[in-house]
């Protein structure tokens, strides 16, 4: 039995916040990179070029690099054999949230849902535990912006409607969503599950590095036509056309019910924004 | 081109949507709750904290300033969200507004029935704009935290004309 103290859960979550507010990923900055090259100009050529001069800039100047700096979304793997002491764990994850979103200028994003107060710190996160083997605690830290968010959608189909169904819910919410959630966008699909565990895989499924694919041929096949589809709609960088509208397709898989096909289609905009850490 | 704000309605009707442009002057943020109170004031027939005809509305909500810094990351939020209340701001004399994606059918007419402009600025280009930002001063709702309305001073602030007044459209 390995004893950690919740207080080194909060430091290791409000270092992981403070960054992941500044910084893309690499993978994403180099996906943004290769989608500027794809296109030839016009308005979403400059979009691109701004996006990538605004990573700059936020790494320079210190800064957000979007002021959505999102709602948190915490994934802990504790590992069985691991005995936490200390301030209960998920206050110890709130009051690192809290640390972070005041130290680093981050704007706070999270309200009552009927009154729309501002809980005024950027807490409550959304706080996800999973017991795993071993004597760590792996840490996903996932701040995540509204835009795309609100144009995600989740759907009960039925298993007659196969990989097909799988592609048109996909390509689906992409289209619906149009120029509203930050296009080139980023996909964590779920596929299975039930109702909210395949919300949760979708989520989980943009914790991938983008462009990288699911180990599973048959998976990665549906990224990949996924992602060709996704591009012919034409919306473009910010909807305003042209060959890059999503920047990659990721997609979590679990076991269903034999009466069902849940999908959810999680939509993150392009400034994807993840940091990982372990104690 | 670079713009001067407010606009003037000869200049707002000779933009085409598609023209890249960079603005100078002032503009003031309001997004969701912010909205839902003017659009209240105005039903009403109150007067608002703030000069309407002829202002620039920037759909955001900047993150706090930094020490030293005269504003936080300040990129534009959806505008489809405004839609409820677009067109009555733009009845009541709004010149122009800032923000990000498409807008409905009701907003476009009330564009181009005002000669107004919309600007689409690069969502999520926040520290860009914040860069942008050379002033800022919150005028409205302080008890919106984030989502209070700040008179911001911009120069060469980056966007594209989204929908111009004559009814084109980028998207």
């Amino acid at each position: 039995m390995r004893e950690i103290n919740t207080k080194q859960i909060e430091e290791k979550i409000y270092s992981l916040a403070l960054s992941a507010g500044k910084r893309l990923t690499p993978s994403c900055i180099d996906a943004l990179n290769a989608a500027c090259i794809k296109e030839s100009g016009g308005a979403a050529k400059f979009a691109l070029e701004t996006l990538i001069e605004n990573a700059r800039i936020a790494e320079n100047e210190n800064m957000p690099v979007c002021q959505d700096t999102g709602m948190s979304v915490v994934i802990l793997k504790i590992g069985q054999n691991v005995c936490l002491t200390g301030k209960p764990l998920y206050d110890a994850v709130n009051d690192g949230v809290r640390r972070a979103y005041a130290d680093g200028y981050f704007r706070k994003s999270v309200c009552d849902p009927l009154t729309r107060k501002n809980t005024g710190d950027n807490t409550p996160a959304v706080i996800h535990t999973e017991i795993v083997d071993g004597d760590n605690v792996q840490i996903d830290y996932l701040p995540k912006g509204f835009g795309s968010e609100n144009m995600s959608r989740l759907y009960m189909l039925k298993p007659a409607q196969g990989i097909d169904g799988i592609l048109n819910a996909i390509v689906e919410t992409v289209r619906l969503a149009g120029s509203r959630p930050c296009p080139p966008v980023y996909i964590g699909v779920g596929i299975g599950g039930t109702f909210d565990s395949c919300a949760y895989l979708a989520k989980k499924a943009l914790l991938r590095e983008v462009g990288k694919s699911n180990p599973r041929g048959d998976i990665a096949q549906i990224e990949r036509v996924a992602l060709e589809k996704i591009n012919e709609l034409d919306i473009g960088c910010q909807g305003f056309h042209g060959a890059v509208t999503a920047l990659g397709v990721s997609c979590e898989c679990a076991p269903t019910h034999i009466a069902g096909l849940p999908v959810a289609v999680n939509i993150q905009c392009h400034c994807v924004r993840c940091e990982k850490g372990e104690i | 081109m670079k713009l001067n704000l407010p606009l003037d309605k000869e200049t707002a009707k000779t933009l085409k949507a598609g023209d890249s442009v960079l603005l100078s002057g002032v503009i003031l943020t309001a997004r969701d709750c912010a909205h839902k109170k003017i659009f209240e004031l105005l039903e009403k027939g109150e007067s608002l904290p703030f000069e309407l005809k002829d202002a620039v509305i920037y759909y955001a909500g900047p993150c706090p300033a930094a020490p030293g810094k005269a504003s936080g990351s300040c990129g534009p939020t959806t505008s489809a969200r405004m839609e409820t209340f677009a067109p009555a701001l733009l009845n009541s004399g709004l010149g122009a507004i800032i923000g990000k994606g498409e807008m409905n059918a009701a907003t476009r007419e009330a564009i181009k029935r005002n000669s107004a402009v919309y600007f689409a600025a690069i969502g999520g280009a926040g520290a860009y704009y914040g860069k942008a930002v050379k002033k800022s001063e919150c005028i409205a709702f302080p008890e919106l935290l984030s989502e209070a309305v700040h008179r911001l001073e911009v120069e060469n602030f980056p966007a594209v004309v989204a929908y111009d007044c004559k009814g084109g459209s980028i998207y």
